[in-house]
């Protein structure tokens, strides 16, 4: 039987690599996908766009939290970005409605097929991929400010006693309480105000909606607003946590549309547990479990390998093969969604 | 209106000595990385270069008073494509008559094997490290200032092993320098006895680098050996590494070297060990406070070799007695080696009369310059630790 302490030292290993990270980049996939799927619920088209939204509204955020700082306005331990968030989600939303009237409208007002819906959201996305590396450039841009650590590793190990360190990062935190939040205030909405149930009973049935007297150009507003509000805050939180760079939230795009078809397309609760099964798949499958192991397996049967089931390089394969697997076994999601 | 006017003015001026001076002055390209991976080094490392130019144009000396013009080029350190476009623009359109670069292992590569050697033009690289070049058909054009990095592996491996690490874990950024790099460095630990724990690449560019800085914490080494950019994954790593407590301790291959890094967690990084090339000598001494008096660093992994780069390309035109592709090529190697007075930097006034009156020189340079038969150095190398927030000199391997 293993030591009380190595079984302590265990846990903490795995809080400190796979749970907190994995809760972390799990909370902004969820975001991202809840984004995607009220766009796929209410729209009715998978939004390409949805990737380089996050890296617009992120952008927007990060100017607006230079300014303050360069105006030495600051939120005390907590980062800027914060405060400027808001004025992101503002700037973010306007821009979606512009898009939205300009293109999307055209496409709907002509009875457009979901799958040139796709396209148009294609060459959206490759202009707003341009638009925000000519504003901020393709470089990393740090923005973050305000204490980085809630608690080190070393004090963690000094406090403890423990061989393992366990470090807290003020971003995780931030991360997951934000996530929550908004999650909580979304449902919320959907299932409390008249206009979240005006939604519902759109997605569900459009022509009944109509008939019913819900106003379809303001339901397709509202989903834009939120579909902003999610972009940048995940966007923000995103950046705030690793770092900004535009191209990456170009990458993003797999694990979200894969966080999104798990849960189910269309099903908010779905994109939410979609985000957490691809980040914590991600973050498991490539960890190395040797030290995990030695800790708590008898002396004689610890491994000399790594006990690693796949090297990092493929972490972005996981989400794929998440993806070609619901759709073979279950195409609906795992809370049936629509089939795409 | 008036200011529109004088900046016509200006501009006609500007474009008329342009001229003036275009029927004697000889242009070679300065091709690097001012964009990528290590574009926070590239501004030193060209200005070094064109330090070298500056003083052999200033000299008089040069060719009968003849003029050296740097164009420079983007190499983007990892676009082979686009690297190969800037070469052949600097080939065809600028007519260069040879290149001082390029920085990167692979888009070096790429450059000498379809652009540099087919025309027939010498590349002089500052900062190619990877032994691979050693081997290509270059028909004697391809010559470096900056030591393979077979050499750098078995140099940091030592400086690691005899600072009492054992078990150590590697990560390099997946390219020819990061690859070839790793491939030395694992090979020596090994053959000292060290164990190495993990071998792991990674890519750049990426925003997270925690999955595989948790891979490479997990598999229990003490210390954590980066070859990567500073500007790229290998900080990304060494951020990964801090924020988890997973490793404060470091070995540092020459891409790392840099204060960016330092300032950016000089604090957190312990017991660390770099390597970069060039000796602590008194030339070097002497050229790191040239370059201080011209406003340049002086004091980056690469600057010195730079600085010798460019001096090479003016010494062997001034030995061929002109300023021509094929004269050049025809005298690096007469130029860098024994036998001939010694020049050091600073010295270039010197060696161009040296050469004017028939003479022979063997240029030394900042970097102590000795080209083996492939037109390669063999190579000095500084091991480095952080102290007082930047990086110091422990001695000379």
């Amino acid at each position: 039987m293993p030591e009380f302490i190595d079984i302590l030292n265990a846990l903490v290993l795995m809080t400190n690599y796979v749970i907190l990270p994995a809760l972390t980049y799990g909370s902004q996939l969820a975001l991202g996908a809840l984004g995607v799927t009220l766009v796929f619920g209410i729209l009715r088209f998978s939004n390409f766009a949805h990737g380089d939204t996050m890296a617009f509204g992120a952008m927007v955020t990060i100017l607006i939290t230079w300014w303050f700082q360069s105006m030495g306005i600051s939120f005390g331990v907590l980062p800027t970005a914060l405060l400027a968030l808001p004025f992101g989600i503002v700037l973010t939303a306007a821009f979606l409605l512009f898009t939205d009237r300009y293109v999307y409208k055209h496409y709907r007002g002509i009875g457009a097929k979901p799958i040139t819906f796709v396209m148009v959201s294609v060459g959206v996305m490759f202009v707003m991929n341009g638009l925000v590396r000519f504003v901020i450039g393709p470089q990393d841009q740090r923005f973050a400010d305000g204490e980085r650590f809630i608690f080190k590793a070393r004090e963690f190990k000094d406090w403890s006693g423990l061989a393992e360190g366990l470090a807290l990062r003020s971003s995780q935190v931030i991360t997951i309480v934000i996530a929550i939040a908004l999650v909580a205030a979304l449902f919320w909405f959907l299932q409390k105000t008249k206009t979240g149930k005006a939604m519902r009973a759109f997605s569900d049935n459009e022509n009944l909606a109509l008939l019913s007297g819900i106003d379809p150009d303001k339901i397709v507003r509202i989903t834009w607003i939120l579909a902003a509000i999610l972009a940048t805050v995940a966007g923000v939180l995103y950046g705030l946590d690793k770092s900004f760079k535009p191209f990456v939230y170009f990458q993003l795009l797999l694990p979200i549309f894969a966080a999104a078809i798990v849960g189910g397309l269309g099903k908010p609760i779905g994109a939410i547990a979609g985000g957490f099964i691809v980040a914590f798949s991600e973050v498991a499958i490539t960890y190395v479990y040797k030290k995990f192991l030695i800790y708590l397996l008898p002396t004689d049967m610890e491994p000399d390998s790594l006990v690693q089931l796949l090297a990092t390089e493929y972490k972005f394969a996981v989400s794929f093969v998440i993806l070609v697997l619901v759709l073979l076994v279950k195409p609906t999601g795992l809370f049936k969604g629509k089939v795409v | 209106m008036k200011k529109h006017l004088l900046t016509v003015a200006l501009a006609a001026a500007l474009a008329t000595s342009g001229l003036a001076n275009a029927a004697d002055s000889i242009k070679v390209g300065v091709i690097l990385g001012y964009t990528g991976p290590i574009e926070s080094l590239t501004p030193d490392m060209a200005a070094s270069a064109e330090l070298a130019f500056k003083e052999a144009s200033d000299s008089g000396m040069l060719l009968g008073g003849s003029t050296i013009e740097a164009i420079r080029a983007d190499s983007t350190c990892i676009d082979a494509s686009a690297a190969t476009a800037a070469a052949e623009r600097l080939i065809t359109a600028d007519k260069v008559v040879a290149i001082m670069g390029a920085d990167c292992s692979g888009v070096t590569t790429a450059i000498a094997n379809s652009v540099a050697v087919p025309n027939g033009v010498v590349m002089v690289s500052p900062s190619a490290t990877t032994p691979a070049l050693s081997t290509i058909e270059d028909k004697g054009f391809f010559f470096r200032t900056a030591p393979s990095d077979a050499r750098q592996g078995q140099v940091l491996a030592d400086a690691v092993f005899e600072a009492g690490t054992t078990n150590i874990a590697v990560t390099y950024t997946n390219n020819d320098y990061g690859k070839g790099l790793s491939d030395s460095f694992v090979g020596a630990f090994k053959a000292l006895g060290g164990k190495v724990s993990i071998v792991a690449a990674h890519e750049d560019g990426k925003a997270d680098y925690s999955a595989e800085v948790a891979a490479l914490a997990a598999s229990g080494a003490d210390k954590l050996a980066v070859l990567g950019y500073l500007d790229q994954g290998g900080k990304g790593i060494i951020q990964a590494s801090i924020d988890t407590g997973a490793f404060e301790t470091f070995a540092l291959g020459d891409g790392m070297i840099g204060q960016s890094l330092v300032d950016a967690f000089g604090g957190d990084m312990v017991d660390t060990i770099g390597t970069s090339p060039g000796g602590e000598s008194d030339a070097m001494t002497n050229f790191i406070k040239m370059a201080k008096a011209n406003k340049i660093g002086g004091e980056g992994p690469y600057d010195g070799t730079s600085y010798d780069a460019g001096a090479l390309i003016v010494l062997a035109m001034q030995a061929g007695g002109s300023a021509d592709r094929a004269a050049i090529q025809a005298n690096m190697m007469t130029v860098a080696n024994a036998p001939g007075t010694k020049i050091y930097p600073g010295e270039l006034k010197k060696a161009l009369e040296i050469l004017a009156g028939g003479g022979q020189v063997d240029y030394v340079g900042a970097t102590n310059i000795e080209f083996n038969t492939v037109g390669e150095v063999n190579g000095v190398y500084r091991q480095l630790e952080i102290k007082d927030d930047k990086f110091s000199l422990v001695k000379v391997r």
